[in-house]
């Protein structure tokens, strides 16, 4: 079932299934995400979270911030965990054996929605063998990925998302590096390449976006795979009330692009149609090098012998957005 | 509804084939598992009954060991029957979620069929594999043959999720010796099997979405050791649980299994101390050295872990010399049956002799011809009264001798 938000206030009313006093950092991204997906339903939903921030700040024994069913397994396990509890779901619905209270609901039309949780780190690196497993097997459930670009747990080591140019402890810039050297993976294409009904890049900054395409996620049969931006106020080193800023900064210089990916399936489970939409774009596309000069991670690029690397940056995401814009105007 | 399987009074089954029907008849929610030799035909055999409908549940053939074990920790939080299957390097993948498993309580059952562990890569039987993983928090129980496995196997079902254990449970056999080898084996009729199980008791069941639960939580110094400790408290009471269900198997079918397996120890004065495939053959050598006057016995292991000292303690008893044969290679110490052997039996008071052989490792072939050498060592030791062979020896292995000790 559908739930309809339509203003910010009634959104923020919505019954909360996931405490907010947890021990996040003050500023932390993720926790806003986590909100607007849990509130995006009324339907029962299972948790499954890899090991990252998410997981040691909300369930540290004997308190928990989860009004769900929630699991956490191991760092690279978060889909395959997601991807059997829906199976063991669908097996038990099969067999008239769910609990009763569950079988109540799905009589109501509200089946549970099952999301796994990771950071980028548990997404793109470790847990990208379980992840790619999950999703070609066709398992029903939502993968988010809470995408801060690095390894913000650990100490902010770098990861296969994080971006040209940023400075991380495992990647610093110094004398004579200009920090990370390697452009950020596509995750989103990859995903949607795997055949999923339903990809989509998000921001929490643009909340009602998120909302909507969380929706339609939990609308489709099959693995759905939402990249969110979590703007990080440990590891980006911006003050703690510029979090919503910073994902601004991101969207409208088209940085962090919101799109969706459809792919359209026959009754014989064959893709007839893949059709990308870009969901948000910027009246006034601002320069990339005000994102960054937001972010003390990439201070270092201002320097005279690194600007290169800003030019690098907005021709990387003049490409990207011209690429996307290709896709959505040939409706593939 | 899964058809039933008509099945022979007598079946001739390897011991993969048994495996998978104990996993069959047990009417399993979800079995998720990667192939690997020598276990692979476990979840062929299981593929094959789920594509001929014997099965109700599902299979989910996932990407990895890693996977297989993830997917039957969040199935079994989710509070439905799990179990797999797995051998060797897949084990070793599995090793992180093993721990993961038994540290949430969860009664997973997973045949392994020992193999050993590379380098140098190799298919075939040894118990690298069933070491690598004993510390692991999960009840360990040991066959010798096809119908051991089977009944081992329906058995681990209803000592895990015994409401006083709550813990994973694997069933071991040995790499083709025991998986690939044709025997008979008297299965239970399907209706029988599913009766003696019982039906899953979901414990905190993620799927029970009017109860919230939160499974695999972090905890620091505060309550870690508290968490663990409890975990080995009930680990080490399964063993009532264990002996209960071995009763209750007993009075079914006349098989009897205790914790300790011995044969011909009343008066042995020499004994051999194995695992696996091994103690059928110790069993030939023993009746050849007692046609030569040697008071030979064999002593084994049915549950590895929870480890039953004082039976090891009694079943030793007053024996002069034994034999602790370890099919793993040691990585620098000796084996371990050696090392909790001899830990056993310091504590009892007793000191016999205790040598420690190293065999079989990557499939090299175990003879009867070897076993009664290990006797005549034994014999030469308990007649001296002290080790007059060195203490750790290599039985089998080609070139130069290799002894420590």
């Amino acid at each position: 079932m559908v739930k309809k938000i339509k203003n910010l206030k009634e959104f923020s009313l919505s019954n909360d299934r996931f405490e907010g006093a947890n021990l996040m950092c003050p500023g932390c991204a993720h926790n806003i995400i986590v909100r607007e997906v849990l509130n995006a339903t009324d339907d029962p939903i299972i948790v499954a979270t890899a090991t990252g921030c998410l997981e040691v700040c909300t369930a540290v024994y004997p308190k928990t911030s989860w009004d769900v069913s929630w699991l956490h397994i191991g760092f690279e396990n978060a889909a395959v965990a997601a991807a059997t509890i829906s199976a063991a779901y669908e097996v038990m619905k099969k067999k008239g054996k769910l609990p009763p209270a569950t079988q109540k609901m799905v009589d109501e039309g509200r089946e549970p929605k099952i999301v796994a949780f990771g950071g980028d780190g548990g997404t793109y690196d470790i847990g990208f063998q379980s992840l790619s497993g999950a999703f070609e097997r066709g398992h029903n459930f939502m993968y988010v990925c809470l995408d801060n670009e690095v390894y913000a747990n650990t100490g902010g080591q770098r990861s296969s998302s994080t971006p040209i140019g940023a400075s991380t402890s495992t990647s610093p810039a110094g004398s004579v590096s200009y920090g990370e050297k390697m452009m950020k993976k596509s995750m989103v294409e990859i995903m949607s390449d795997h055949g999923a009904p339903y990809v989509a890049q998000v921001s929490p900054s643009k909340w009602k976006d998120l909302v909507k395409k969380v929706q339609k996620g939990f609308e489709v049969y099959g693995p759905v795979y939402i990249n969110a931006q979590s703007a990080c106020t440990t590891e980006w080193k911006h003050a703690p009330e510029d979090t919503i800023e910073v994902s601004d900064l991101g969207v409208e210089s088209c940085v962090w692009p919101l799109y969706e990916i459809i792919n359209e399936r026959d009754e014989h489970g064959i893709i007839y149609s893949t059709k990308l939409n870009i969901t948000y774009r910027p009246k006034k596309k601002i320069p990339v090098e005000e994102y960054l000069a937001a972010q003390p991670r990439f201070r270092h690029l201002f320097k005279p012998e690194n600007r290169h690397i800003i030019d690098l940056w907005q021709k990387a995401v003049d490409a990207r957005w011209e690429y996307l814009q290709k896709r959505e105007e040939a409706g593939v | 509804m899964a058809k039933k399987y008509e099945l022979n009074e007598v079946e001739v089954w390897d011991g993969n084939m048994a495996a998978a029907h104990a996993l069959r008849q047990a009417d399993i929610d979800i079995v998720a598992a990667y192939p690997i030799t020598p276990s692979t035909p476990i979840v062929q055999n299981y593929s094959k009954f789920l594509a001929d409908g014997y099965v109700d549940g599902e299979f989910i053939m996932v990407e990895s060991e890693h996977s297989a074990m993830s997917g039957c920790v969040a199935a079994s939080a989710a509070g439905v029957r799990a179990a797999t299957a797995t051998s060797s390097q897949g084990f070793a993948l599995m090793v992180e979620v093993l721990y993961q498993a038994s540290g949430m309580r969860l009664p997973i059952v997973m045949t392994v069929v020992n193999r050993a562990l590379a380098a140098p890569l190799n298919v075939n039987g040894d118990h690298s594999d069933m070491y690598l993983g004993r510390d692991a928090g999960w009840i360990n129980l040991c066959s010798y043959n096809p119908q051991e496995a089977y009944d081992l196997t329906l058995m681990a079902f209803k000592i895990g999720e015994d409401l006083n254990v709550r813990l994973p449970v694997m069933v071991h056999q040995d790499g083709f010796i025991c998986s690939h080898t044709a025997q008979n084996v008297r299965p239970l009729q399907d209706e029988e099997a599913k009766e003696f199980i019982g039906e899953f008791k979901a414990v905190n069941s993620m799927l029970d979405v009017a109860n919230p639960v939160t499974h695999g939580v972090q905890t620091e110094e505060d309550w870690h050791f508290e968490h663990k400790a409890r975990q080995h408290n009930d680990l080490m009471n399964s063993i009532k649980t264990i002996n209960e269900v071995f009763a209750q198997f007993k009075d079914r079918t006349g098989r009897e299994y205790t914790p300790v397996y011995t044969y011909k120890m009343d008066d042995a004065d020499v004994a051999i101390f194995a695992l696996g495939t091994t103690v059928e053959s110790a069993r030939i050598a023993a009746d050849q050295m007692r046609e030569k006057g040697i008071k030979a016995g064999v002593v084994s292991l049915r549950v590895l872990r929870p480890f039953p000292f004082k039976e090891v303690q009694e079943a030793l008893g007053n024996v002069k010399a034994v034999a602790t044969l370890d099919r793993s290679a040691p990585g620098g110490t000796f084996g371990m049956l050696f090392n909790e052997i001899s830990a056993a039996l310091l504590a009892g008071g007793k000191k016999p002799v205790v040598l420690n052989y190293i065999y079989g490792l990557g499939g090299r072939d175990t003879t009867i011809e070897m076993l009664k050498e290990v006797y005549e060592d034994l014999d030469k030791c308990a007649k001296a009264g002290e080790p007059v062979v060195p203490l750790q020896q290599f039985l089998g292995l080609r070139g130069p001798k290799l002894s420590f000790y």
